[in-house]
């Protein structure tokens, strides 16, 4: 009993015993002399934990008497979680040795902040998806504000702090509402007694979808976003753009369906709204923006609105639509931030979207692949960014939901317009005196990859339908 | 005879105060870190209100992780409170104010 429920925890446990193991080499050490080799070390442990849970996971199983669920739509956010965890450590570190920020404490915090994420999509309890995600949040607090001695990286680690606790105190309220109302905090047993559907166990569960959407950084929850994007180090920005949203989606889903799946026509009316107001917000307030990580905060906004599409349709290909569109934005947005982690000025990184001027002239292969990403994040056919929407609408179409849909579709138009100015500036801008590019050869490949990807992604989209058809089946049933 | 309601009465209370004292304070972020606390504490009352009305221990094991956490929690905000003291030398609110938003 409790070897095979070790069992089943085991790439986490792995996890967090490896950051404590390099947390005490690092110290012991001394200062920051291992910073270099535990980055590449946590990268790998990730991709080699990413493998094993993707090869080796097989069936359902749940462990600690159902607090703790290994599915194959646990496993499929988990994968995407580490992969790109990974991918922003290799492609940060060199951007990090630079702006004398080689610090060994990030790799050990993502590390940690990860092992929160994994507990989250796994989660079978309310207790340890509270947990899972205090883990997550407290490392973020902390490399959000890493910059110790910059005032805008602190105010934003500030920031990030006070909305992120408000949010969990939000979440556990729902929590202690829904405990009251069920009797239970297992998500298996809030299910069986939905019967009796009390009004309590609704304004728990609003209050929870309120702590959630913070996370998500869905609107009208969204207002730290922009700020902390803006203020905290490009790679900091970079993860949190990634695998947070990505596990916090999947969270989402975990609690919406596994807890609350017999009133999808409560929480669907709530997430639609959710996702409209975000898809409008974040194409039309990132507009005005001159600054390029500002403008990605307004972006990932919107992005998470079509995924909340996808969970609103309450069906399986609802959230089938939202895993491939949670792993496609990841990619796209793994190589857009290896791309403005590059850009300095004089050697200090500028992250100015006027700076960008005439780019296509100093550096043709790099515009081109930039090209390619913005063209997929706005949604334009053929590249990969389509796809993503195409499913996500073509499930709330089927879904009846055609006016959410057509919403989605206004929007993407809308949002069109600041990713192609981008283009705009590198191809046709004024011919003033820009930004250059420094690349280190991990930043360069992220970058060509990924672009590479988001057009070869087009035959098949990598097997990745499947995949995610079938983790949906195991969350929906 | 004091029975559940009162208690929960006086959690969404304590709750409610602690969110306007995120939101209307004007003055200090100290202020801020001990609305978050009240605001967890409200919780706590209402996790233990309910388990003994159940009469089932996981409201109180619930209530001790939340107490665990919400140690850290004021730990690190502190932290990151002193690194932004010393970067503008002020913790008023209105002082946060770098970038918009």
């Amino acid at each position: 009993m409790t070897a095979t429920d070790f069992h089943t925890v085991l790439p986490e446990v792995l996890l967090a015993l490896y950051a404590m193991a390099a947390l005490l080499a690092c110290v012991y050490a001394g200062k920051d002399a291992l910073t270099g080799v535990v980055t590449w070390a946590t990268a790998g442990v990730f991709v080699a934990l990413a493998a094993y849970i993707g090869f080796a996971g097989e069936g359902a199983n749940l462990a600690f008497g159902g607090m703790f669920i290994d599915d194959a739509f646990s496993r499929f956010a988990k994968v995407v979680i580490l992969l790109s965890s990974a991918g922003v450590l290799v492609m940060a570190q060199d951007y990090m040795a630079r702006n004398d920020m080689g610090r060994f404490e990030y790799p050990i915090l993502i590390a940690l902040a990860v092992v929160g994420m994994m507990f989250m999509v796994s989660a079978g309890d309310l207790m340890l998806m509270y947990l899972g995600l205090e883990l997550q949040s407290l490392a973020l607090y902390v490399v959000a504000a890493m910059r110790r001695d910059s005032v805008k990286s602190t105010e934003a680690g500030l920031k990030y702090f006070v909305l992120g606790s408000l949010s969990s105190g939000l979440l556990l309220y729902g929590a202690s509402l829904v405990y009251g109302y069920a009797g239970t905090t297992l998500f298996s047993g809030i299910l069986t007694t939905l019967d009796a559907a009390h009004l309590g166990l609704v304004i728990g569960l609003v209050f929870l979808i309120a702590g959630m959407a913070f996370k998500v950084s869905a609107a009208p929850f969204h207002m730290w976003t922009p700020d902390v994007y803006e203020g905290a180090p490009t790679p900091v920005t970079a993860f949190f753009a990634t695998a947070p949203k990505a596990a916090a989606m999947a969270m989402i889903a975990r609690v919406l369906f596994d807890a609350f799946g017999a009133i999808p026509a409560q929480w669907g009316q709530v997430l639609a709204a959710l996702a409209v107001v975000s898809m409008f917000l974040g194409a039309t307030a990132a507009i005005g923006q001159r600054d390029i990580k500002r403008l990605m905060a307004y972006s990932s906004i919107a992005h998470m609105g079509y995924a909340l599409v996808g969970l609103a349709t309450g069906t399986a290909e609802g959230v089938q639509a939202m895993l491939i569109y949670m792993a496609i934005y990841v990619t796209m947005n793994l190589g857009t931030f290896a791309f403005i982690m590059s850009l300095e000025k004089d050697g200090k990184p500028i992250s100015d979207i006027d700076s960008l001027n005439m780019f296509s002239k100093r550096e043709p292969l790099k515009a081109l692949a930039v090209l390619i990403l913005m063209f997929s994040l706005a949604g334009v056919p053929p590249m990969l960014g389509f796809f993503g929407k195409f499913y996500v609408l073509k499930a709330a179409v089927d879904a009846g939901m055609t006016w959410l849909a057509l919403a989605g579709a206004v929007a993407s138009v809308i949002g069109a317009f600041y990713y192609l100015r981008i283009v705009f500036f590198m191809y046709f801008g004024r011919d003033t005196e820009g930004a250059s590019s420094r690349m280190a050869p991990v930043q360069w490949l992220m970058l060509v990859a990924v672009a590479a990807v988001m057009l070869l992604g087009v035959v098949n989209l990598f097997g990745i339908e499947g995949v995610a058809a079938a983790a949906a089946a195991a969350l929906v049933g | 005879m004091v029975g559940l309601e009162h208690y929960l009465v006086v959690a969404a209370a304590l709750f409610v105060i602690g969110i306007f004292g995120i939101f209307l304070n004007r003055k200090n972020i100290i202020v801020i870190l001990m609305s978050i606390e009240l605001m967890l504490l409200a919780v706590n009352i209402q996790f233990i209100a309910f388990s003994s009305y159940h009469g089932d221990l996981v409201g109180q094991l619930f209530s001790i992780f939340i107490l665990t956490v919400a140690a850290a929690e004021a730990a690190i905000g502190l932290a990151i409170l002193v690194v932004f003291f010393r970067n503008r030398g002020t913790i008023d609110v209105e002082d946060v104010n770098v970038m918009k938003g």
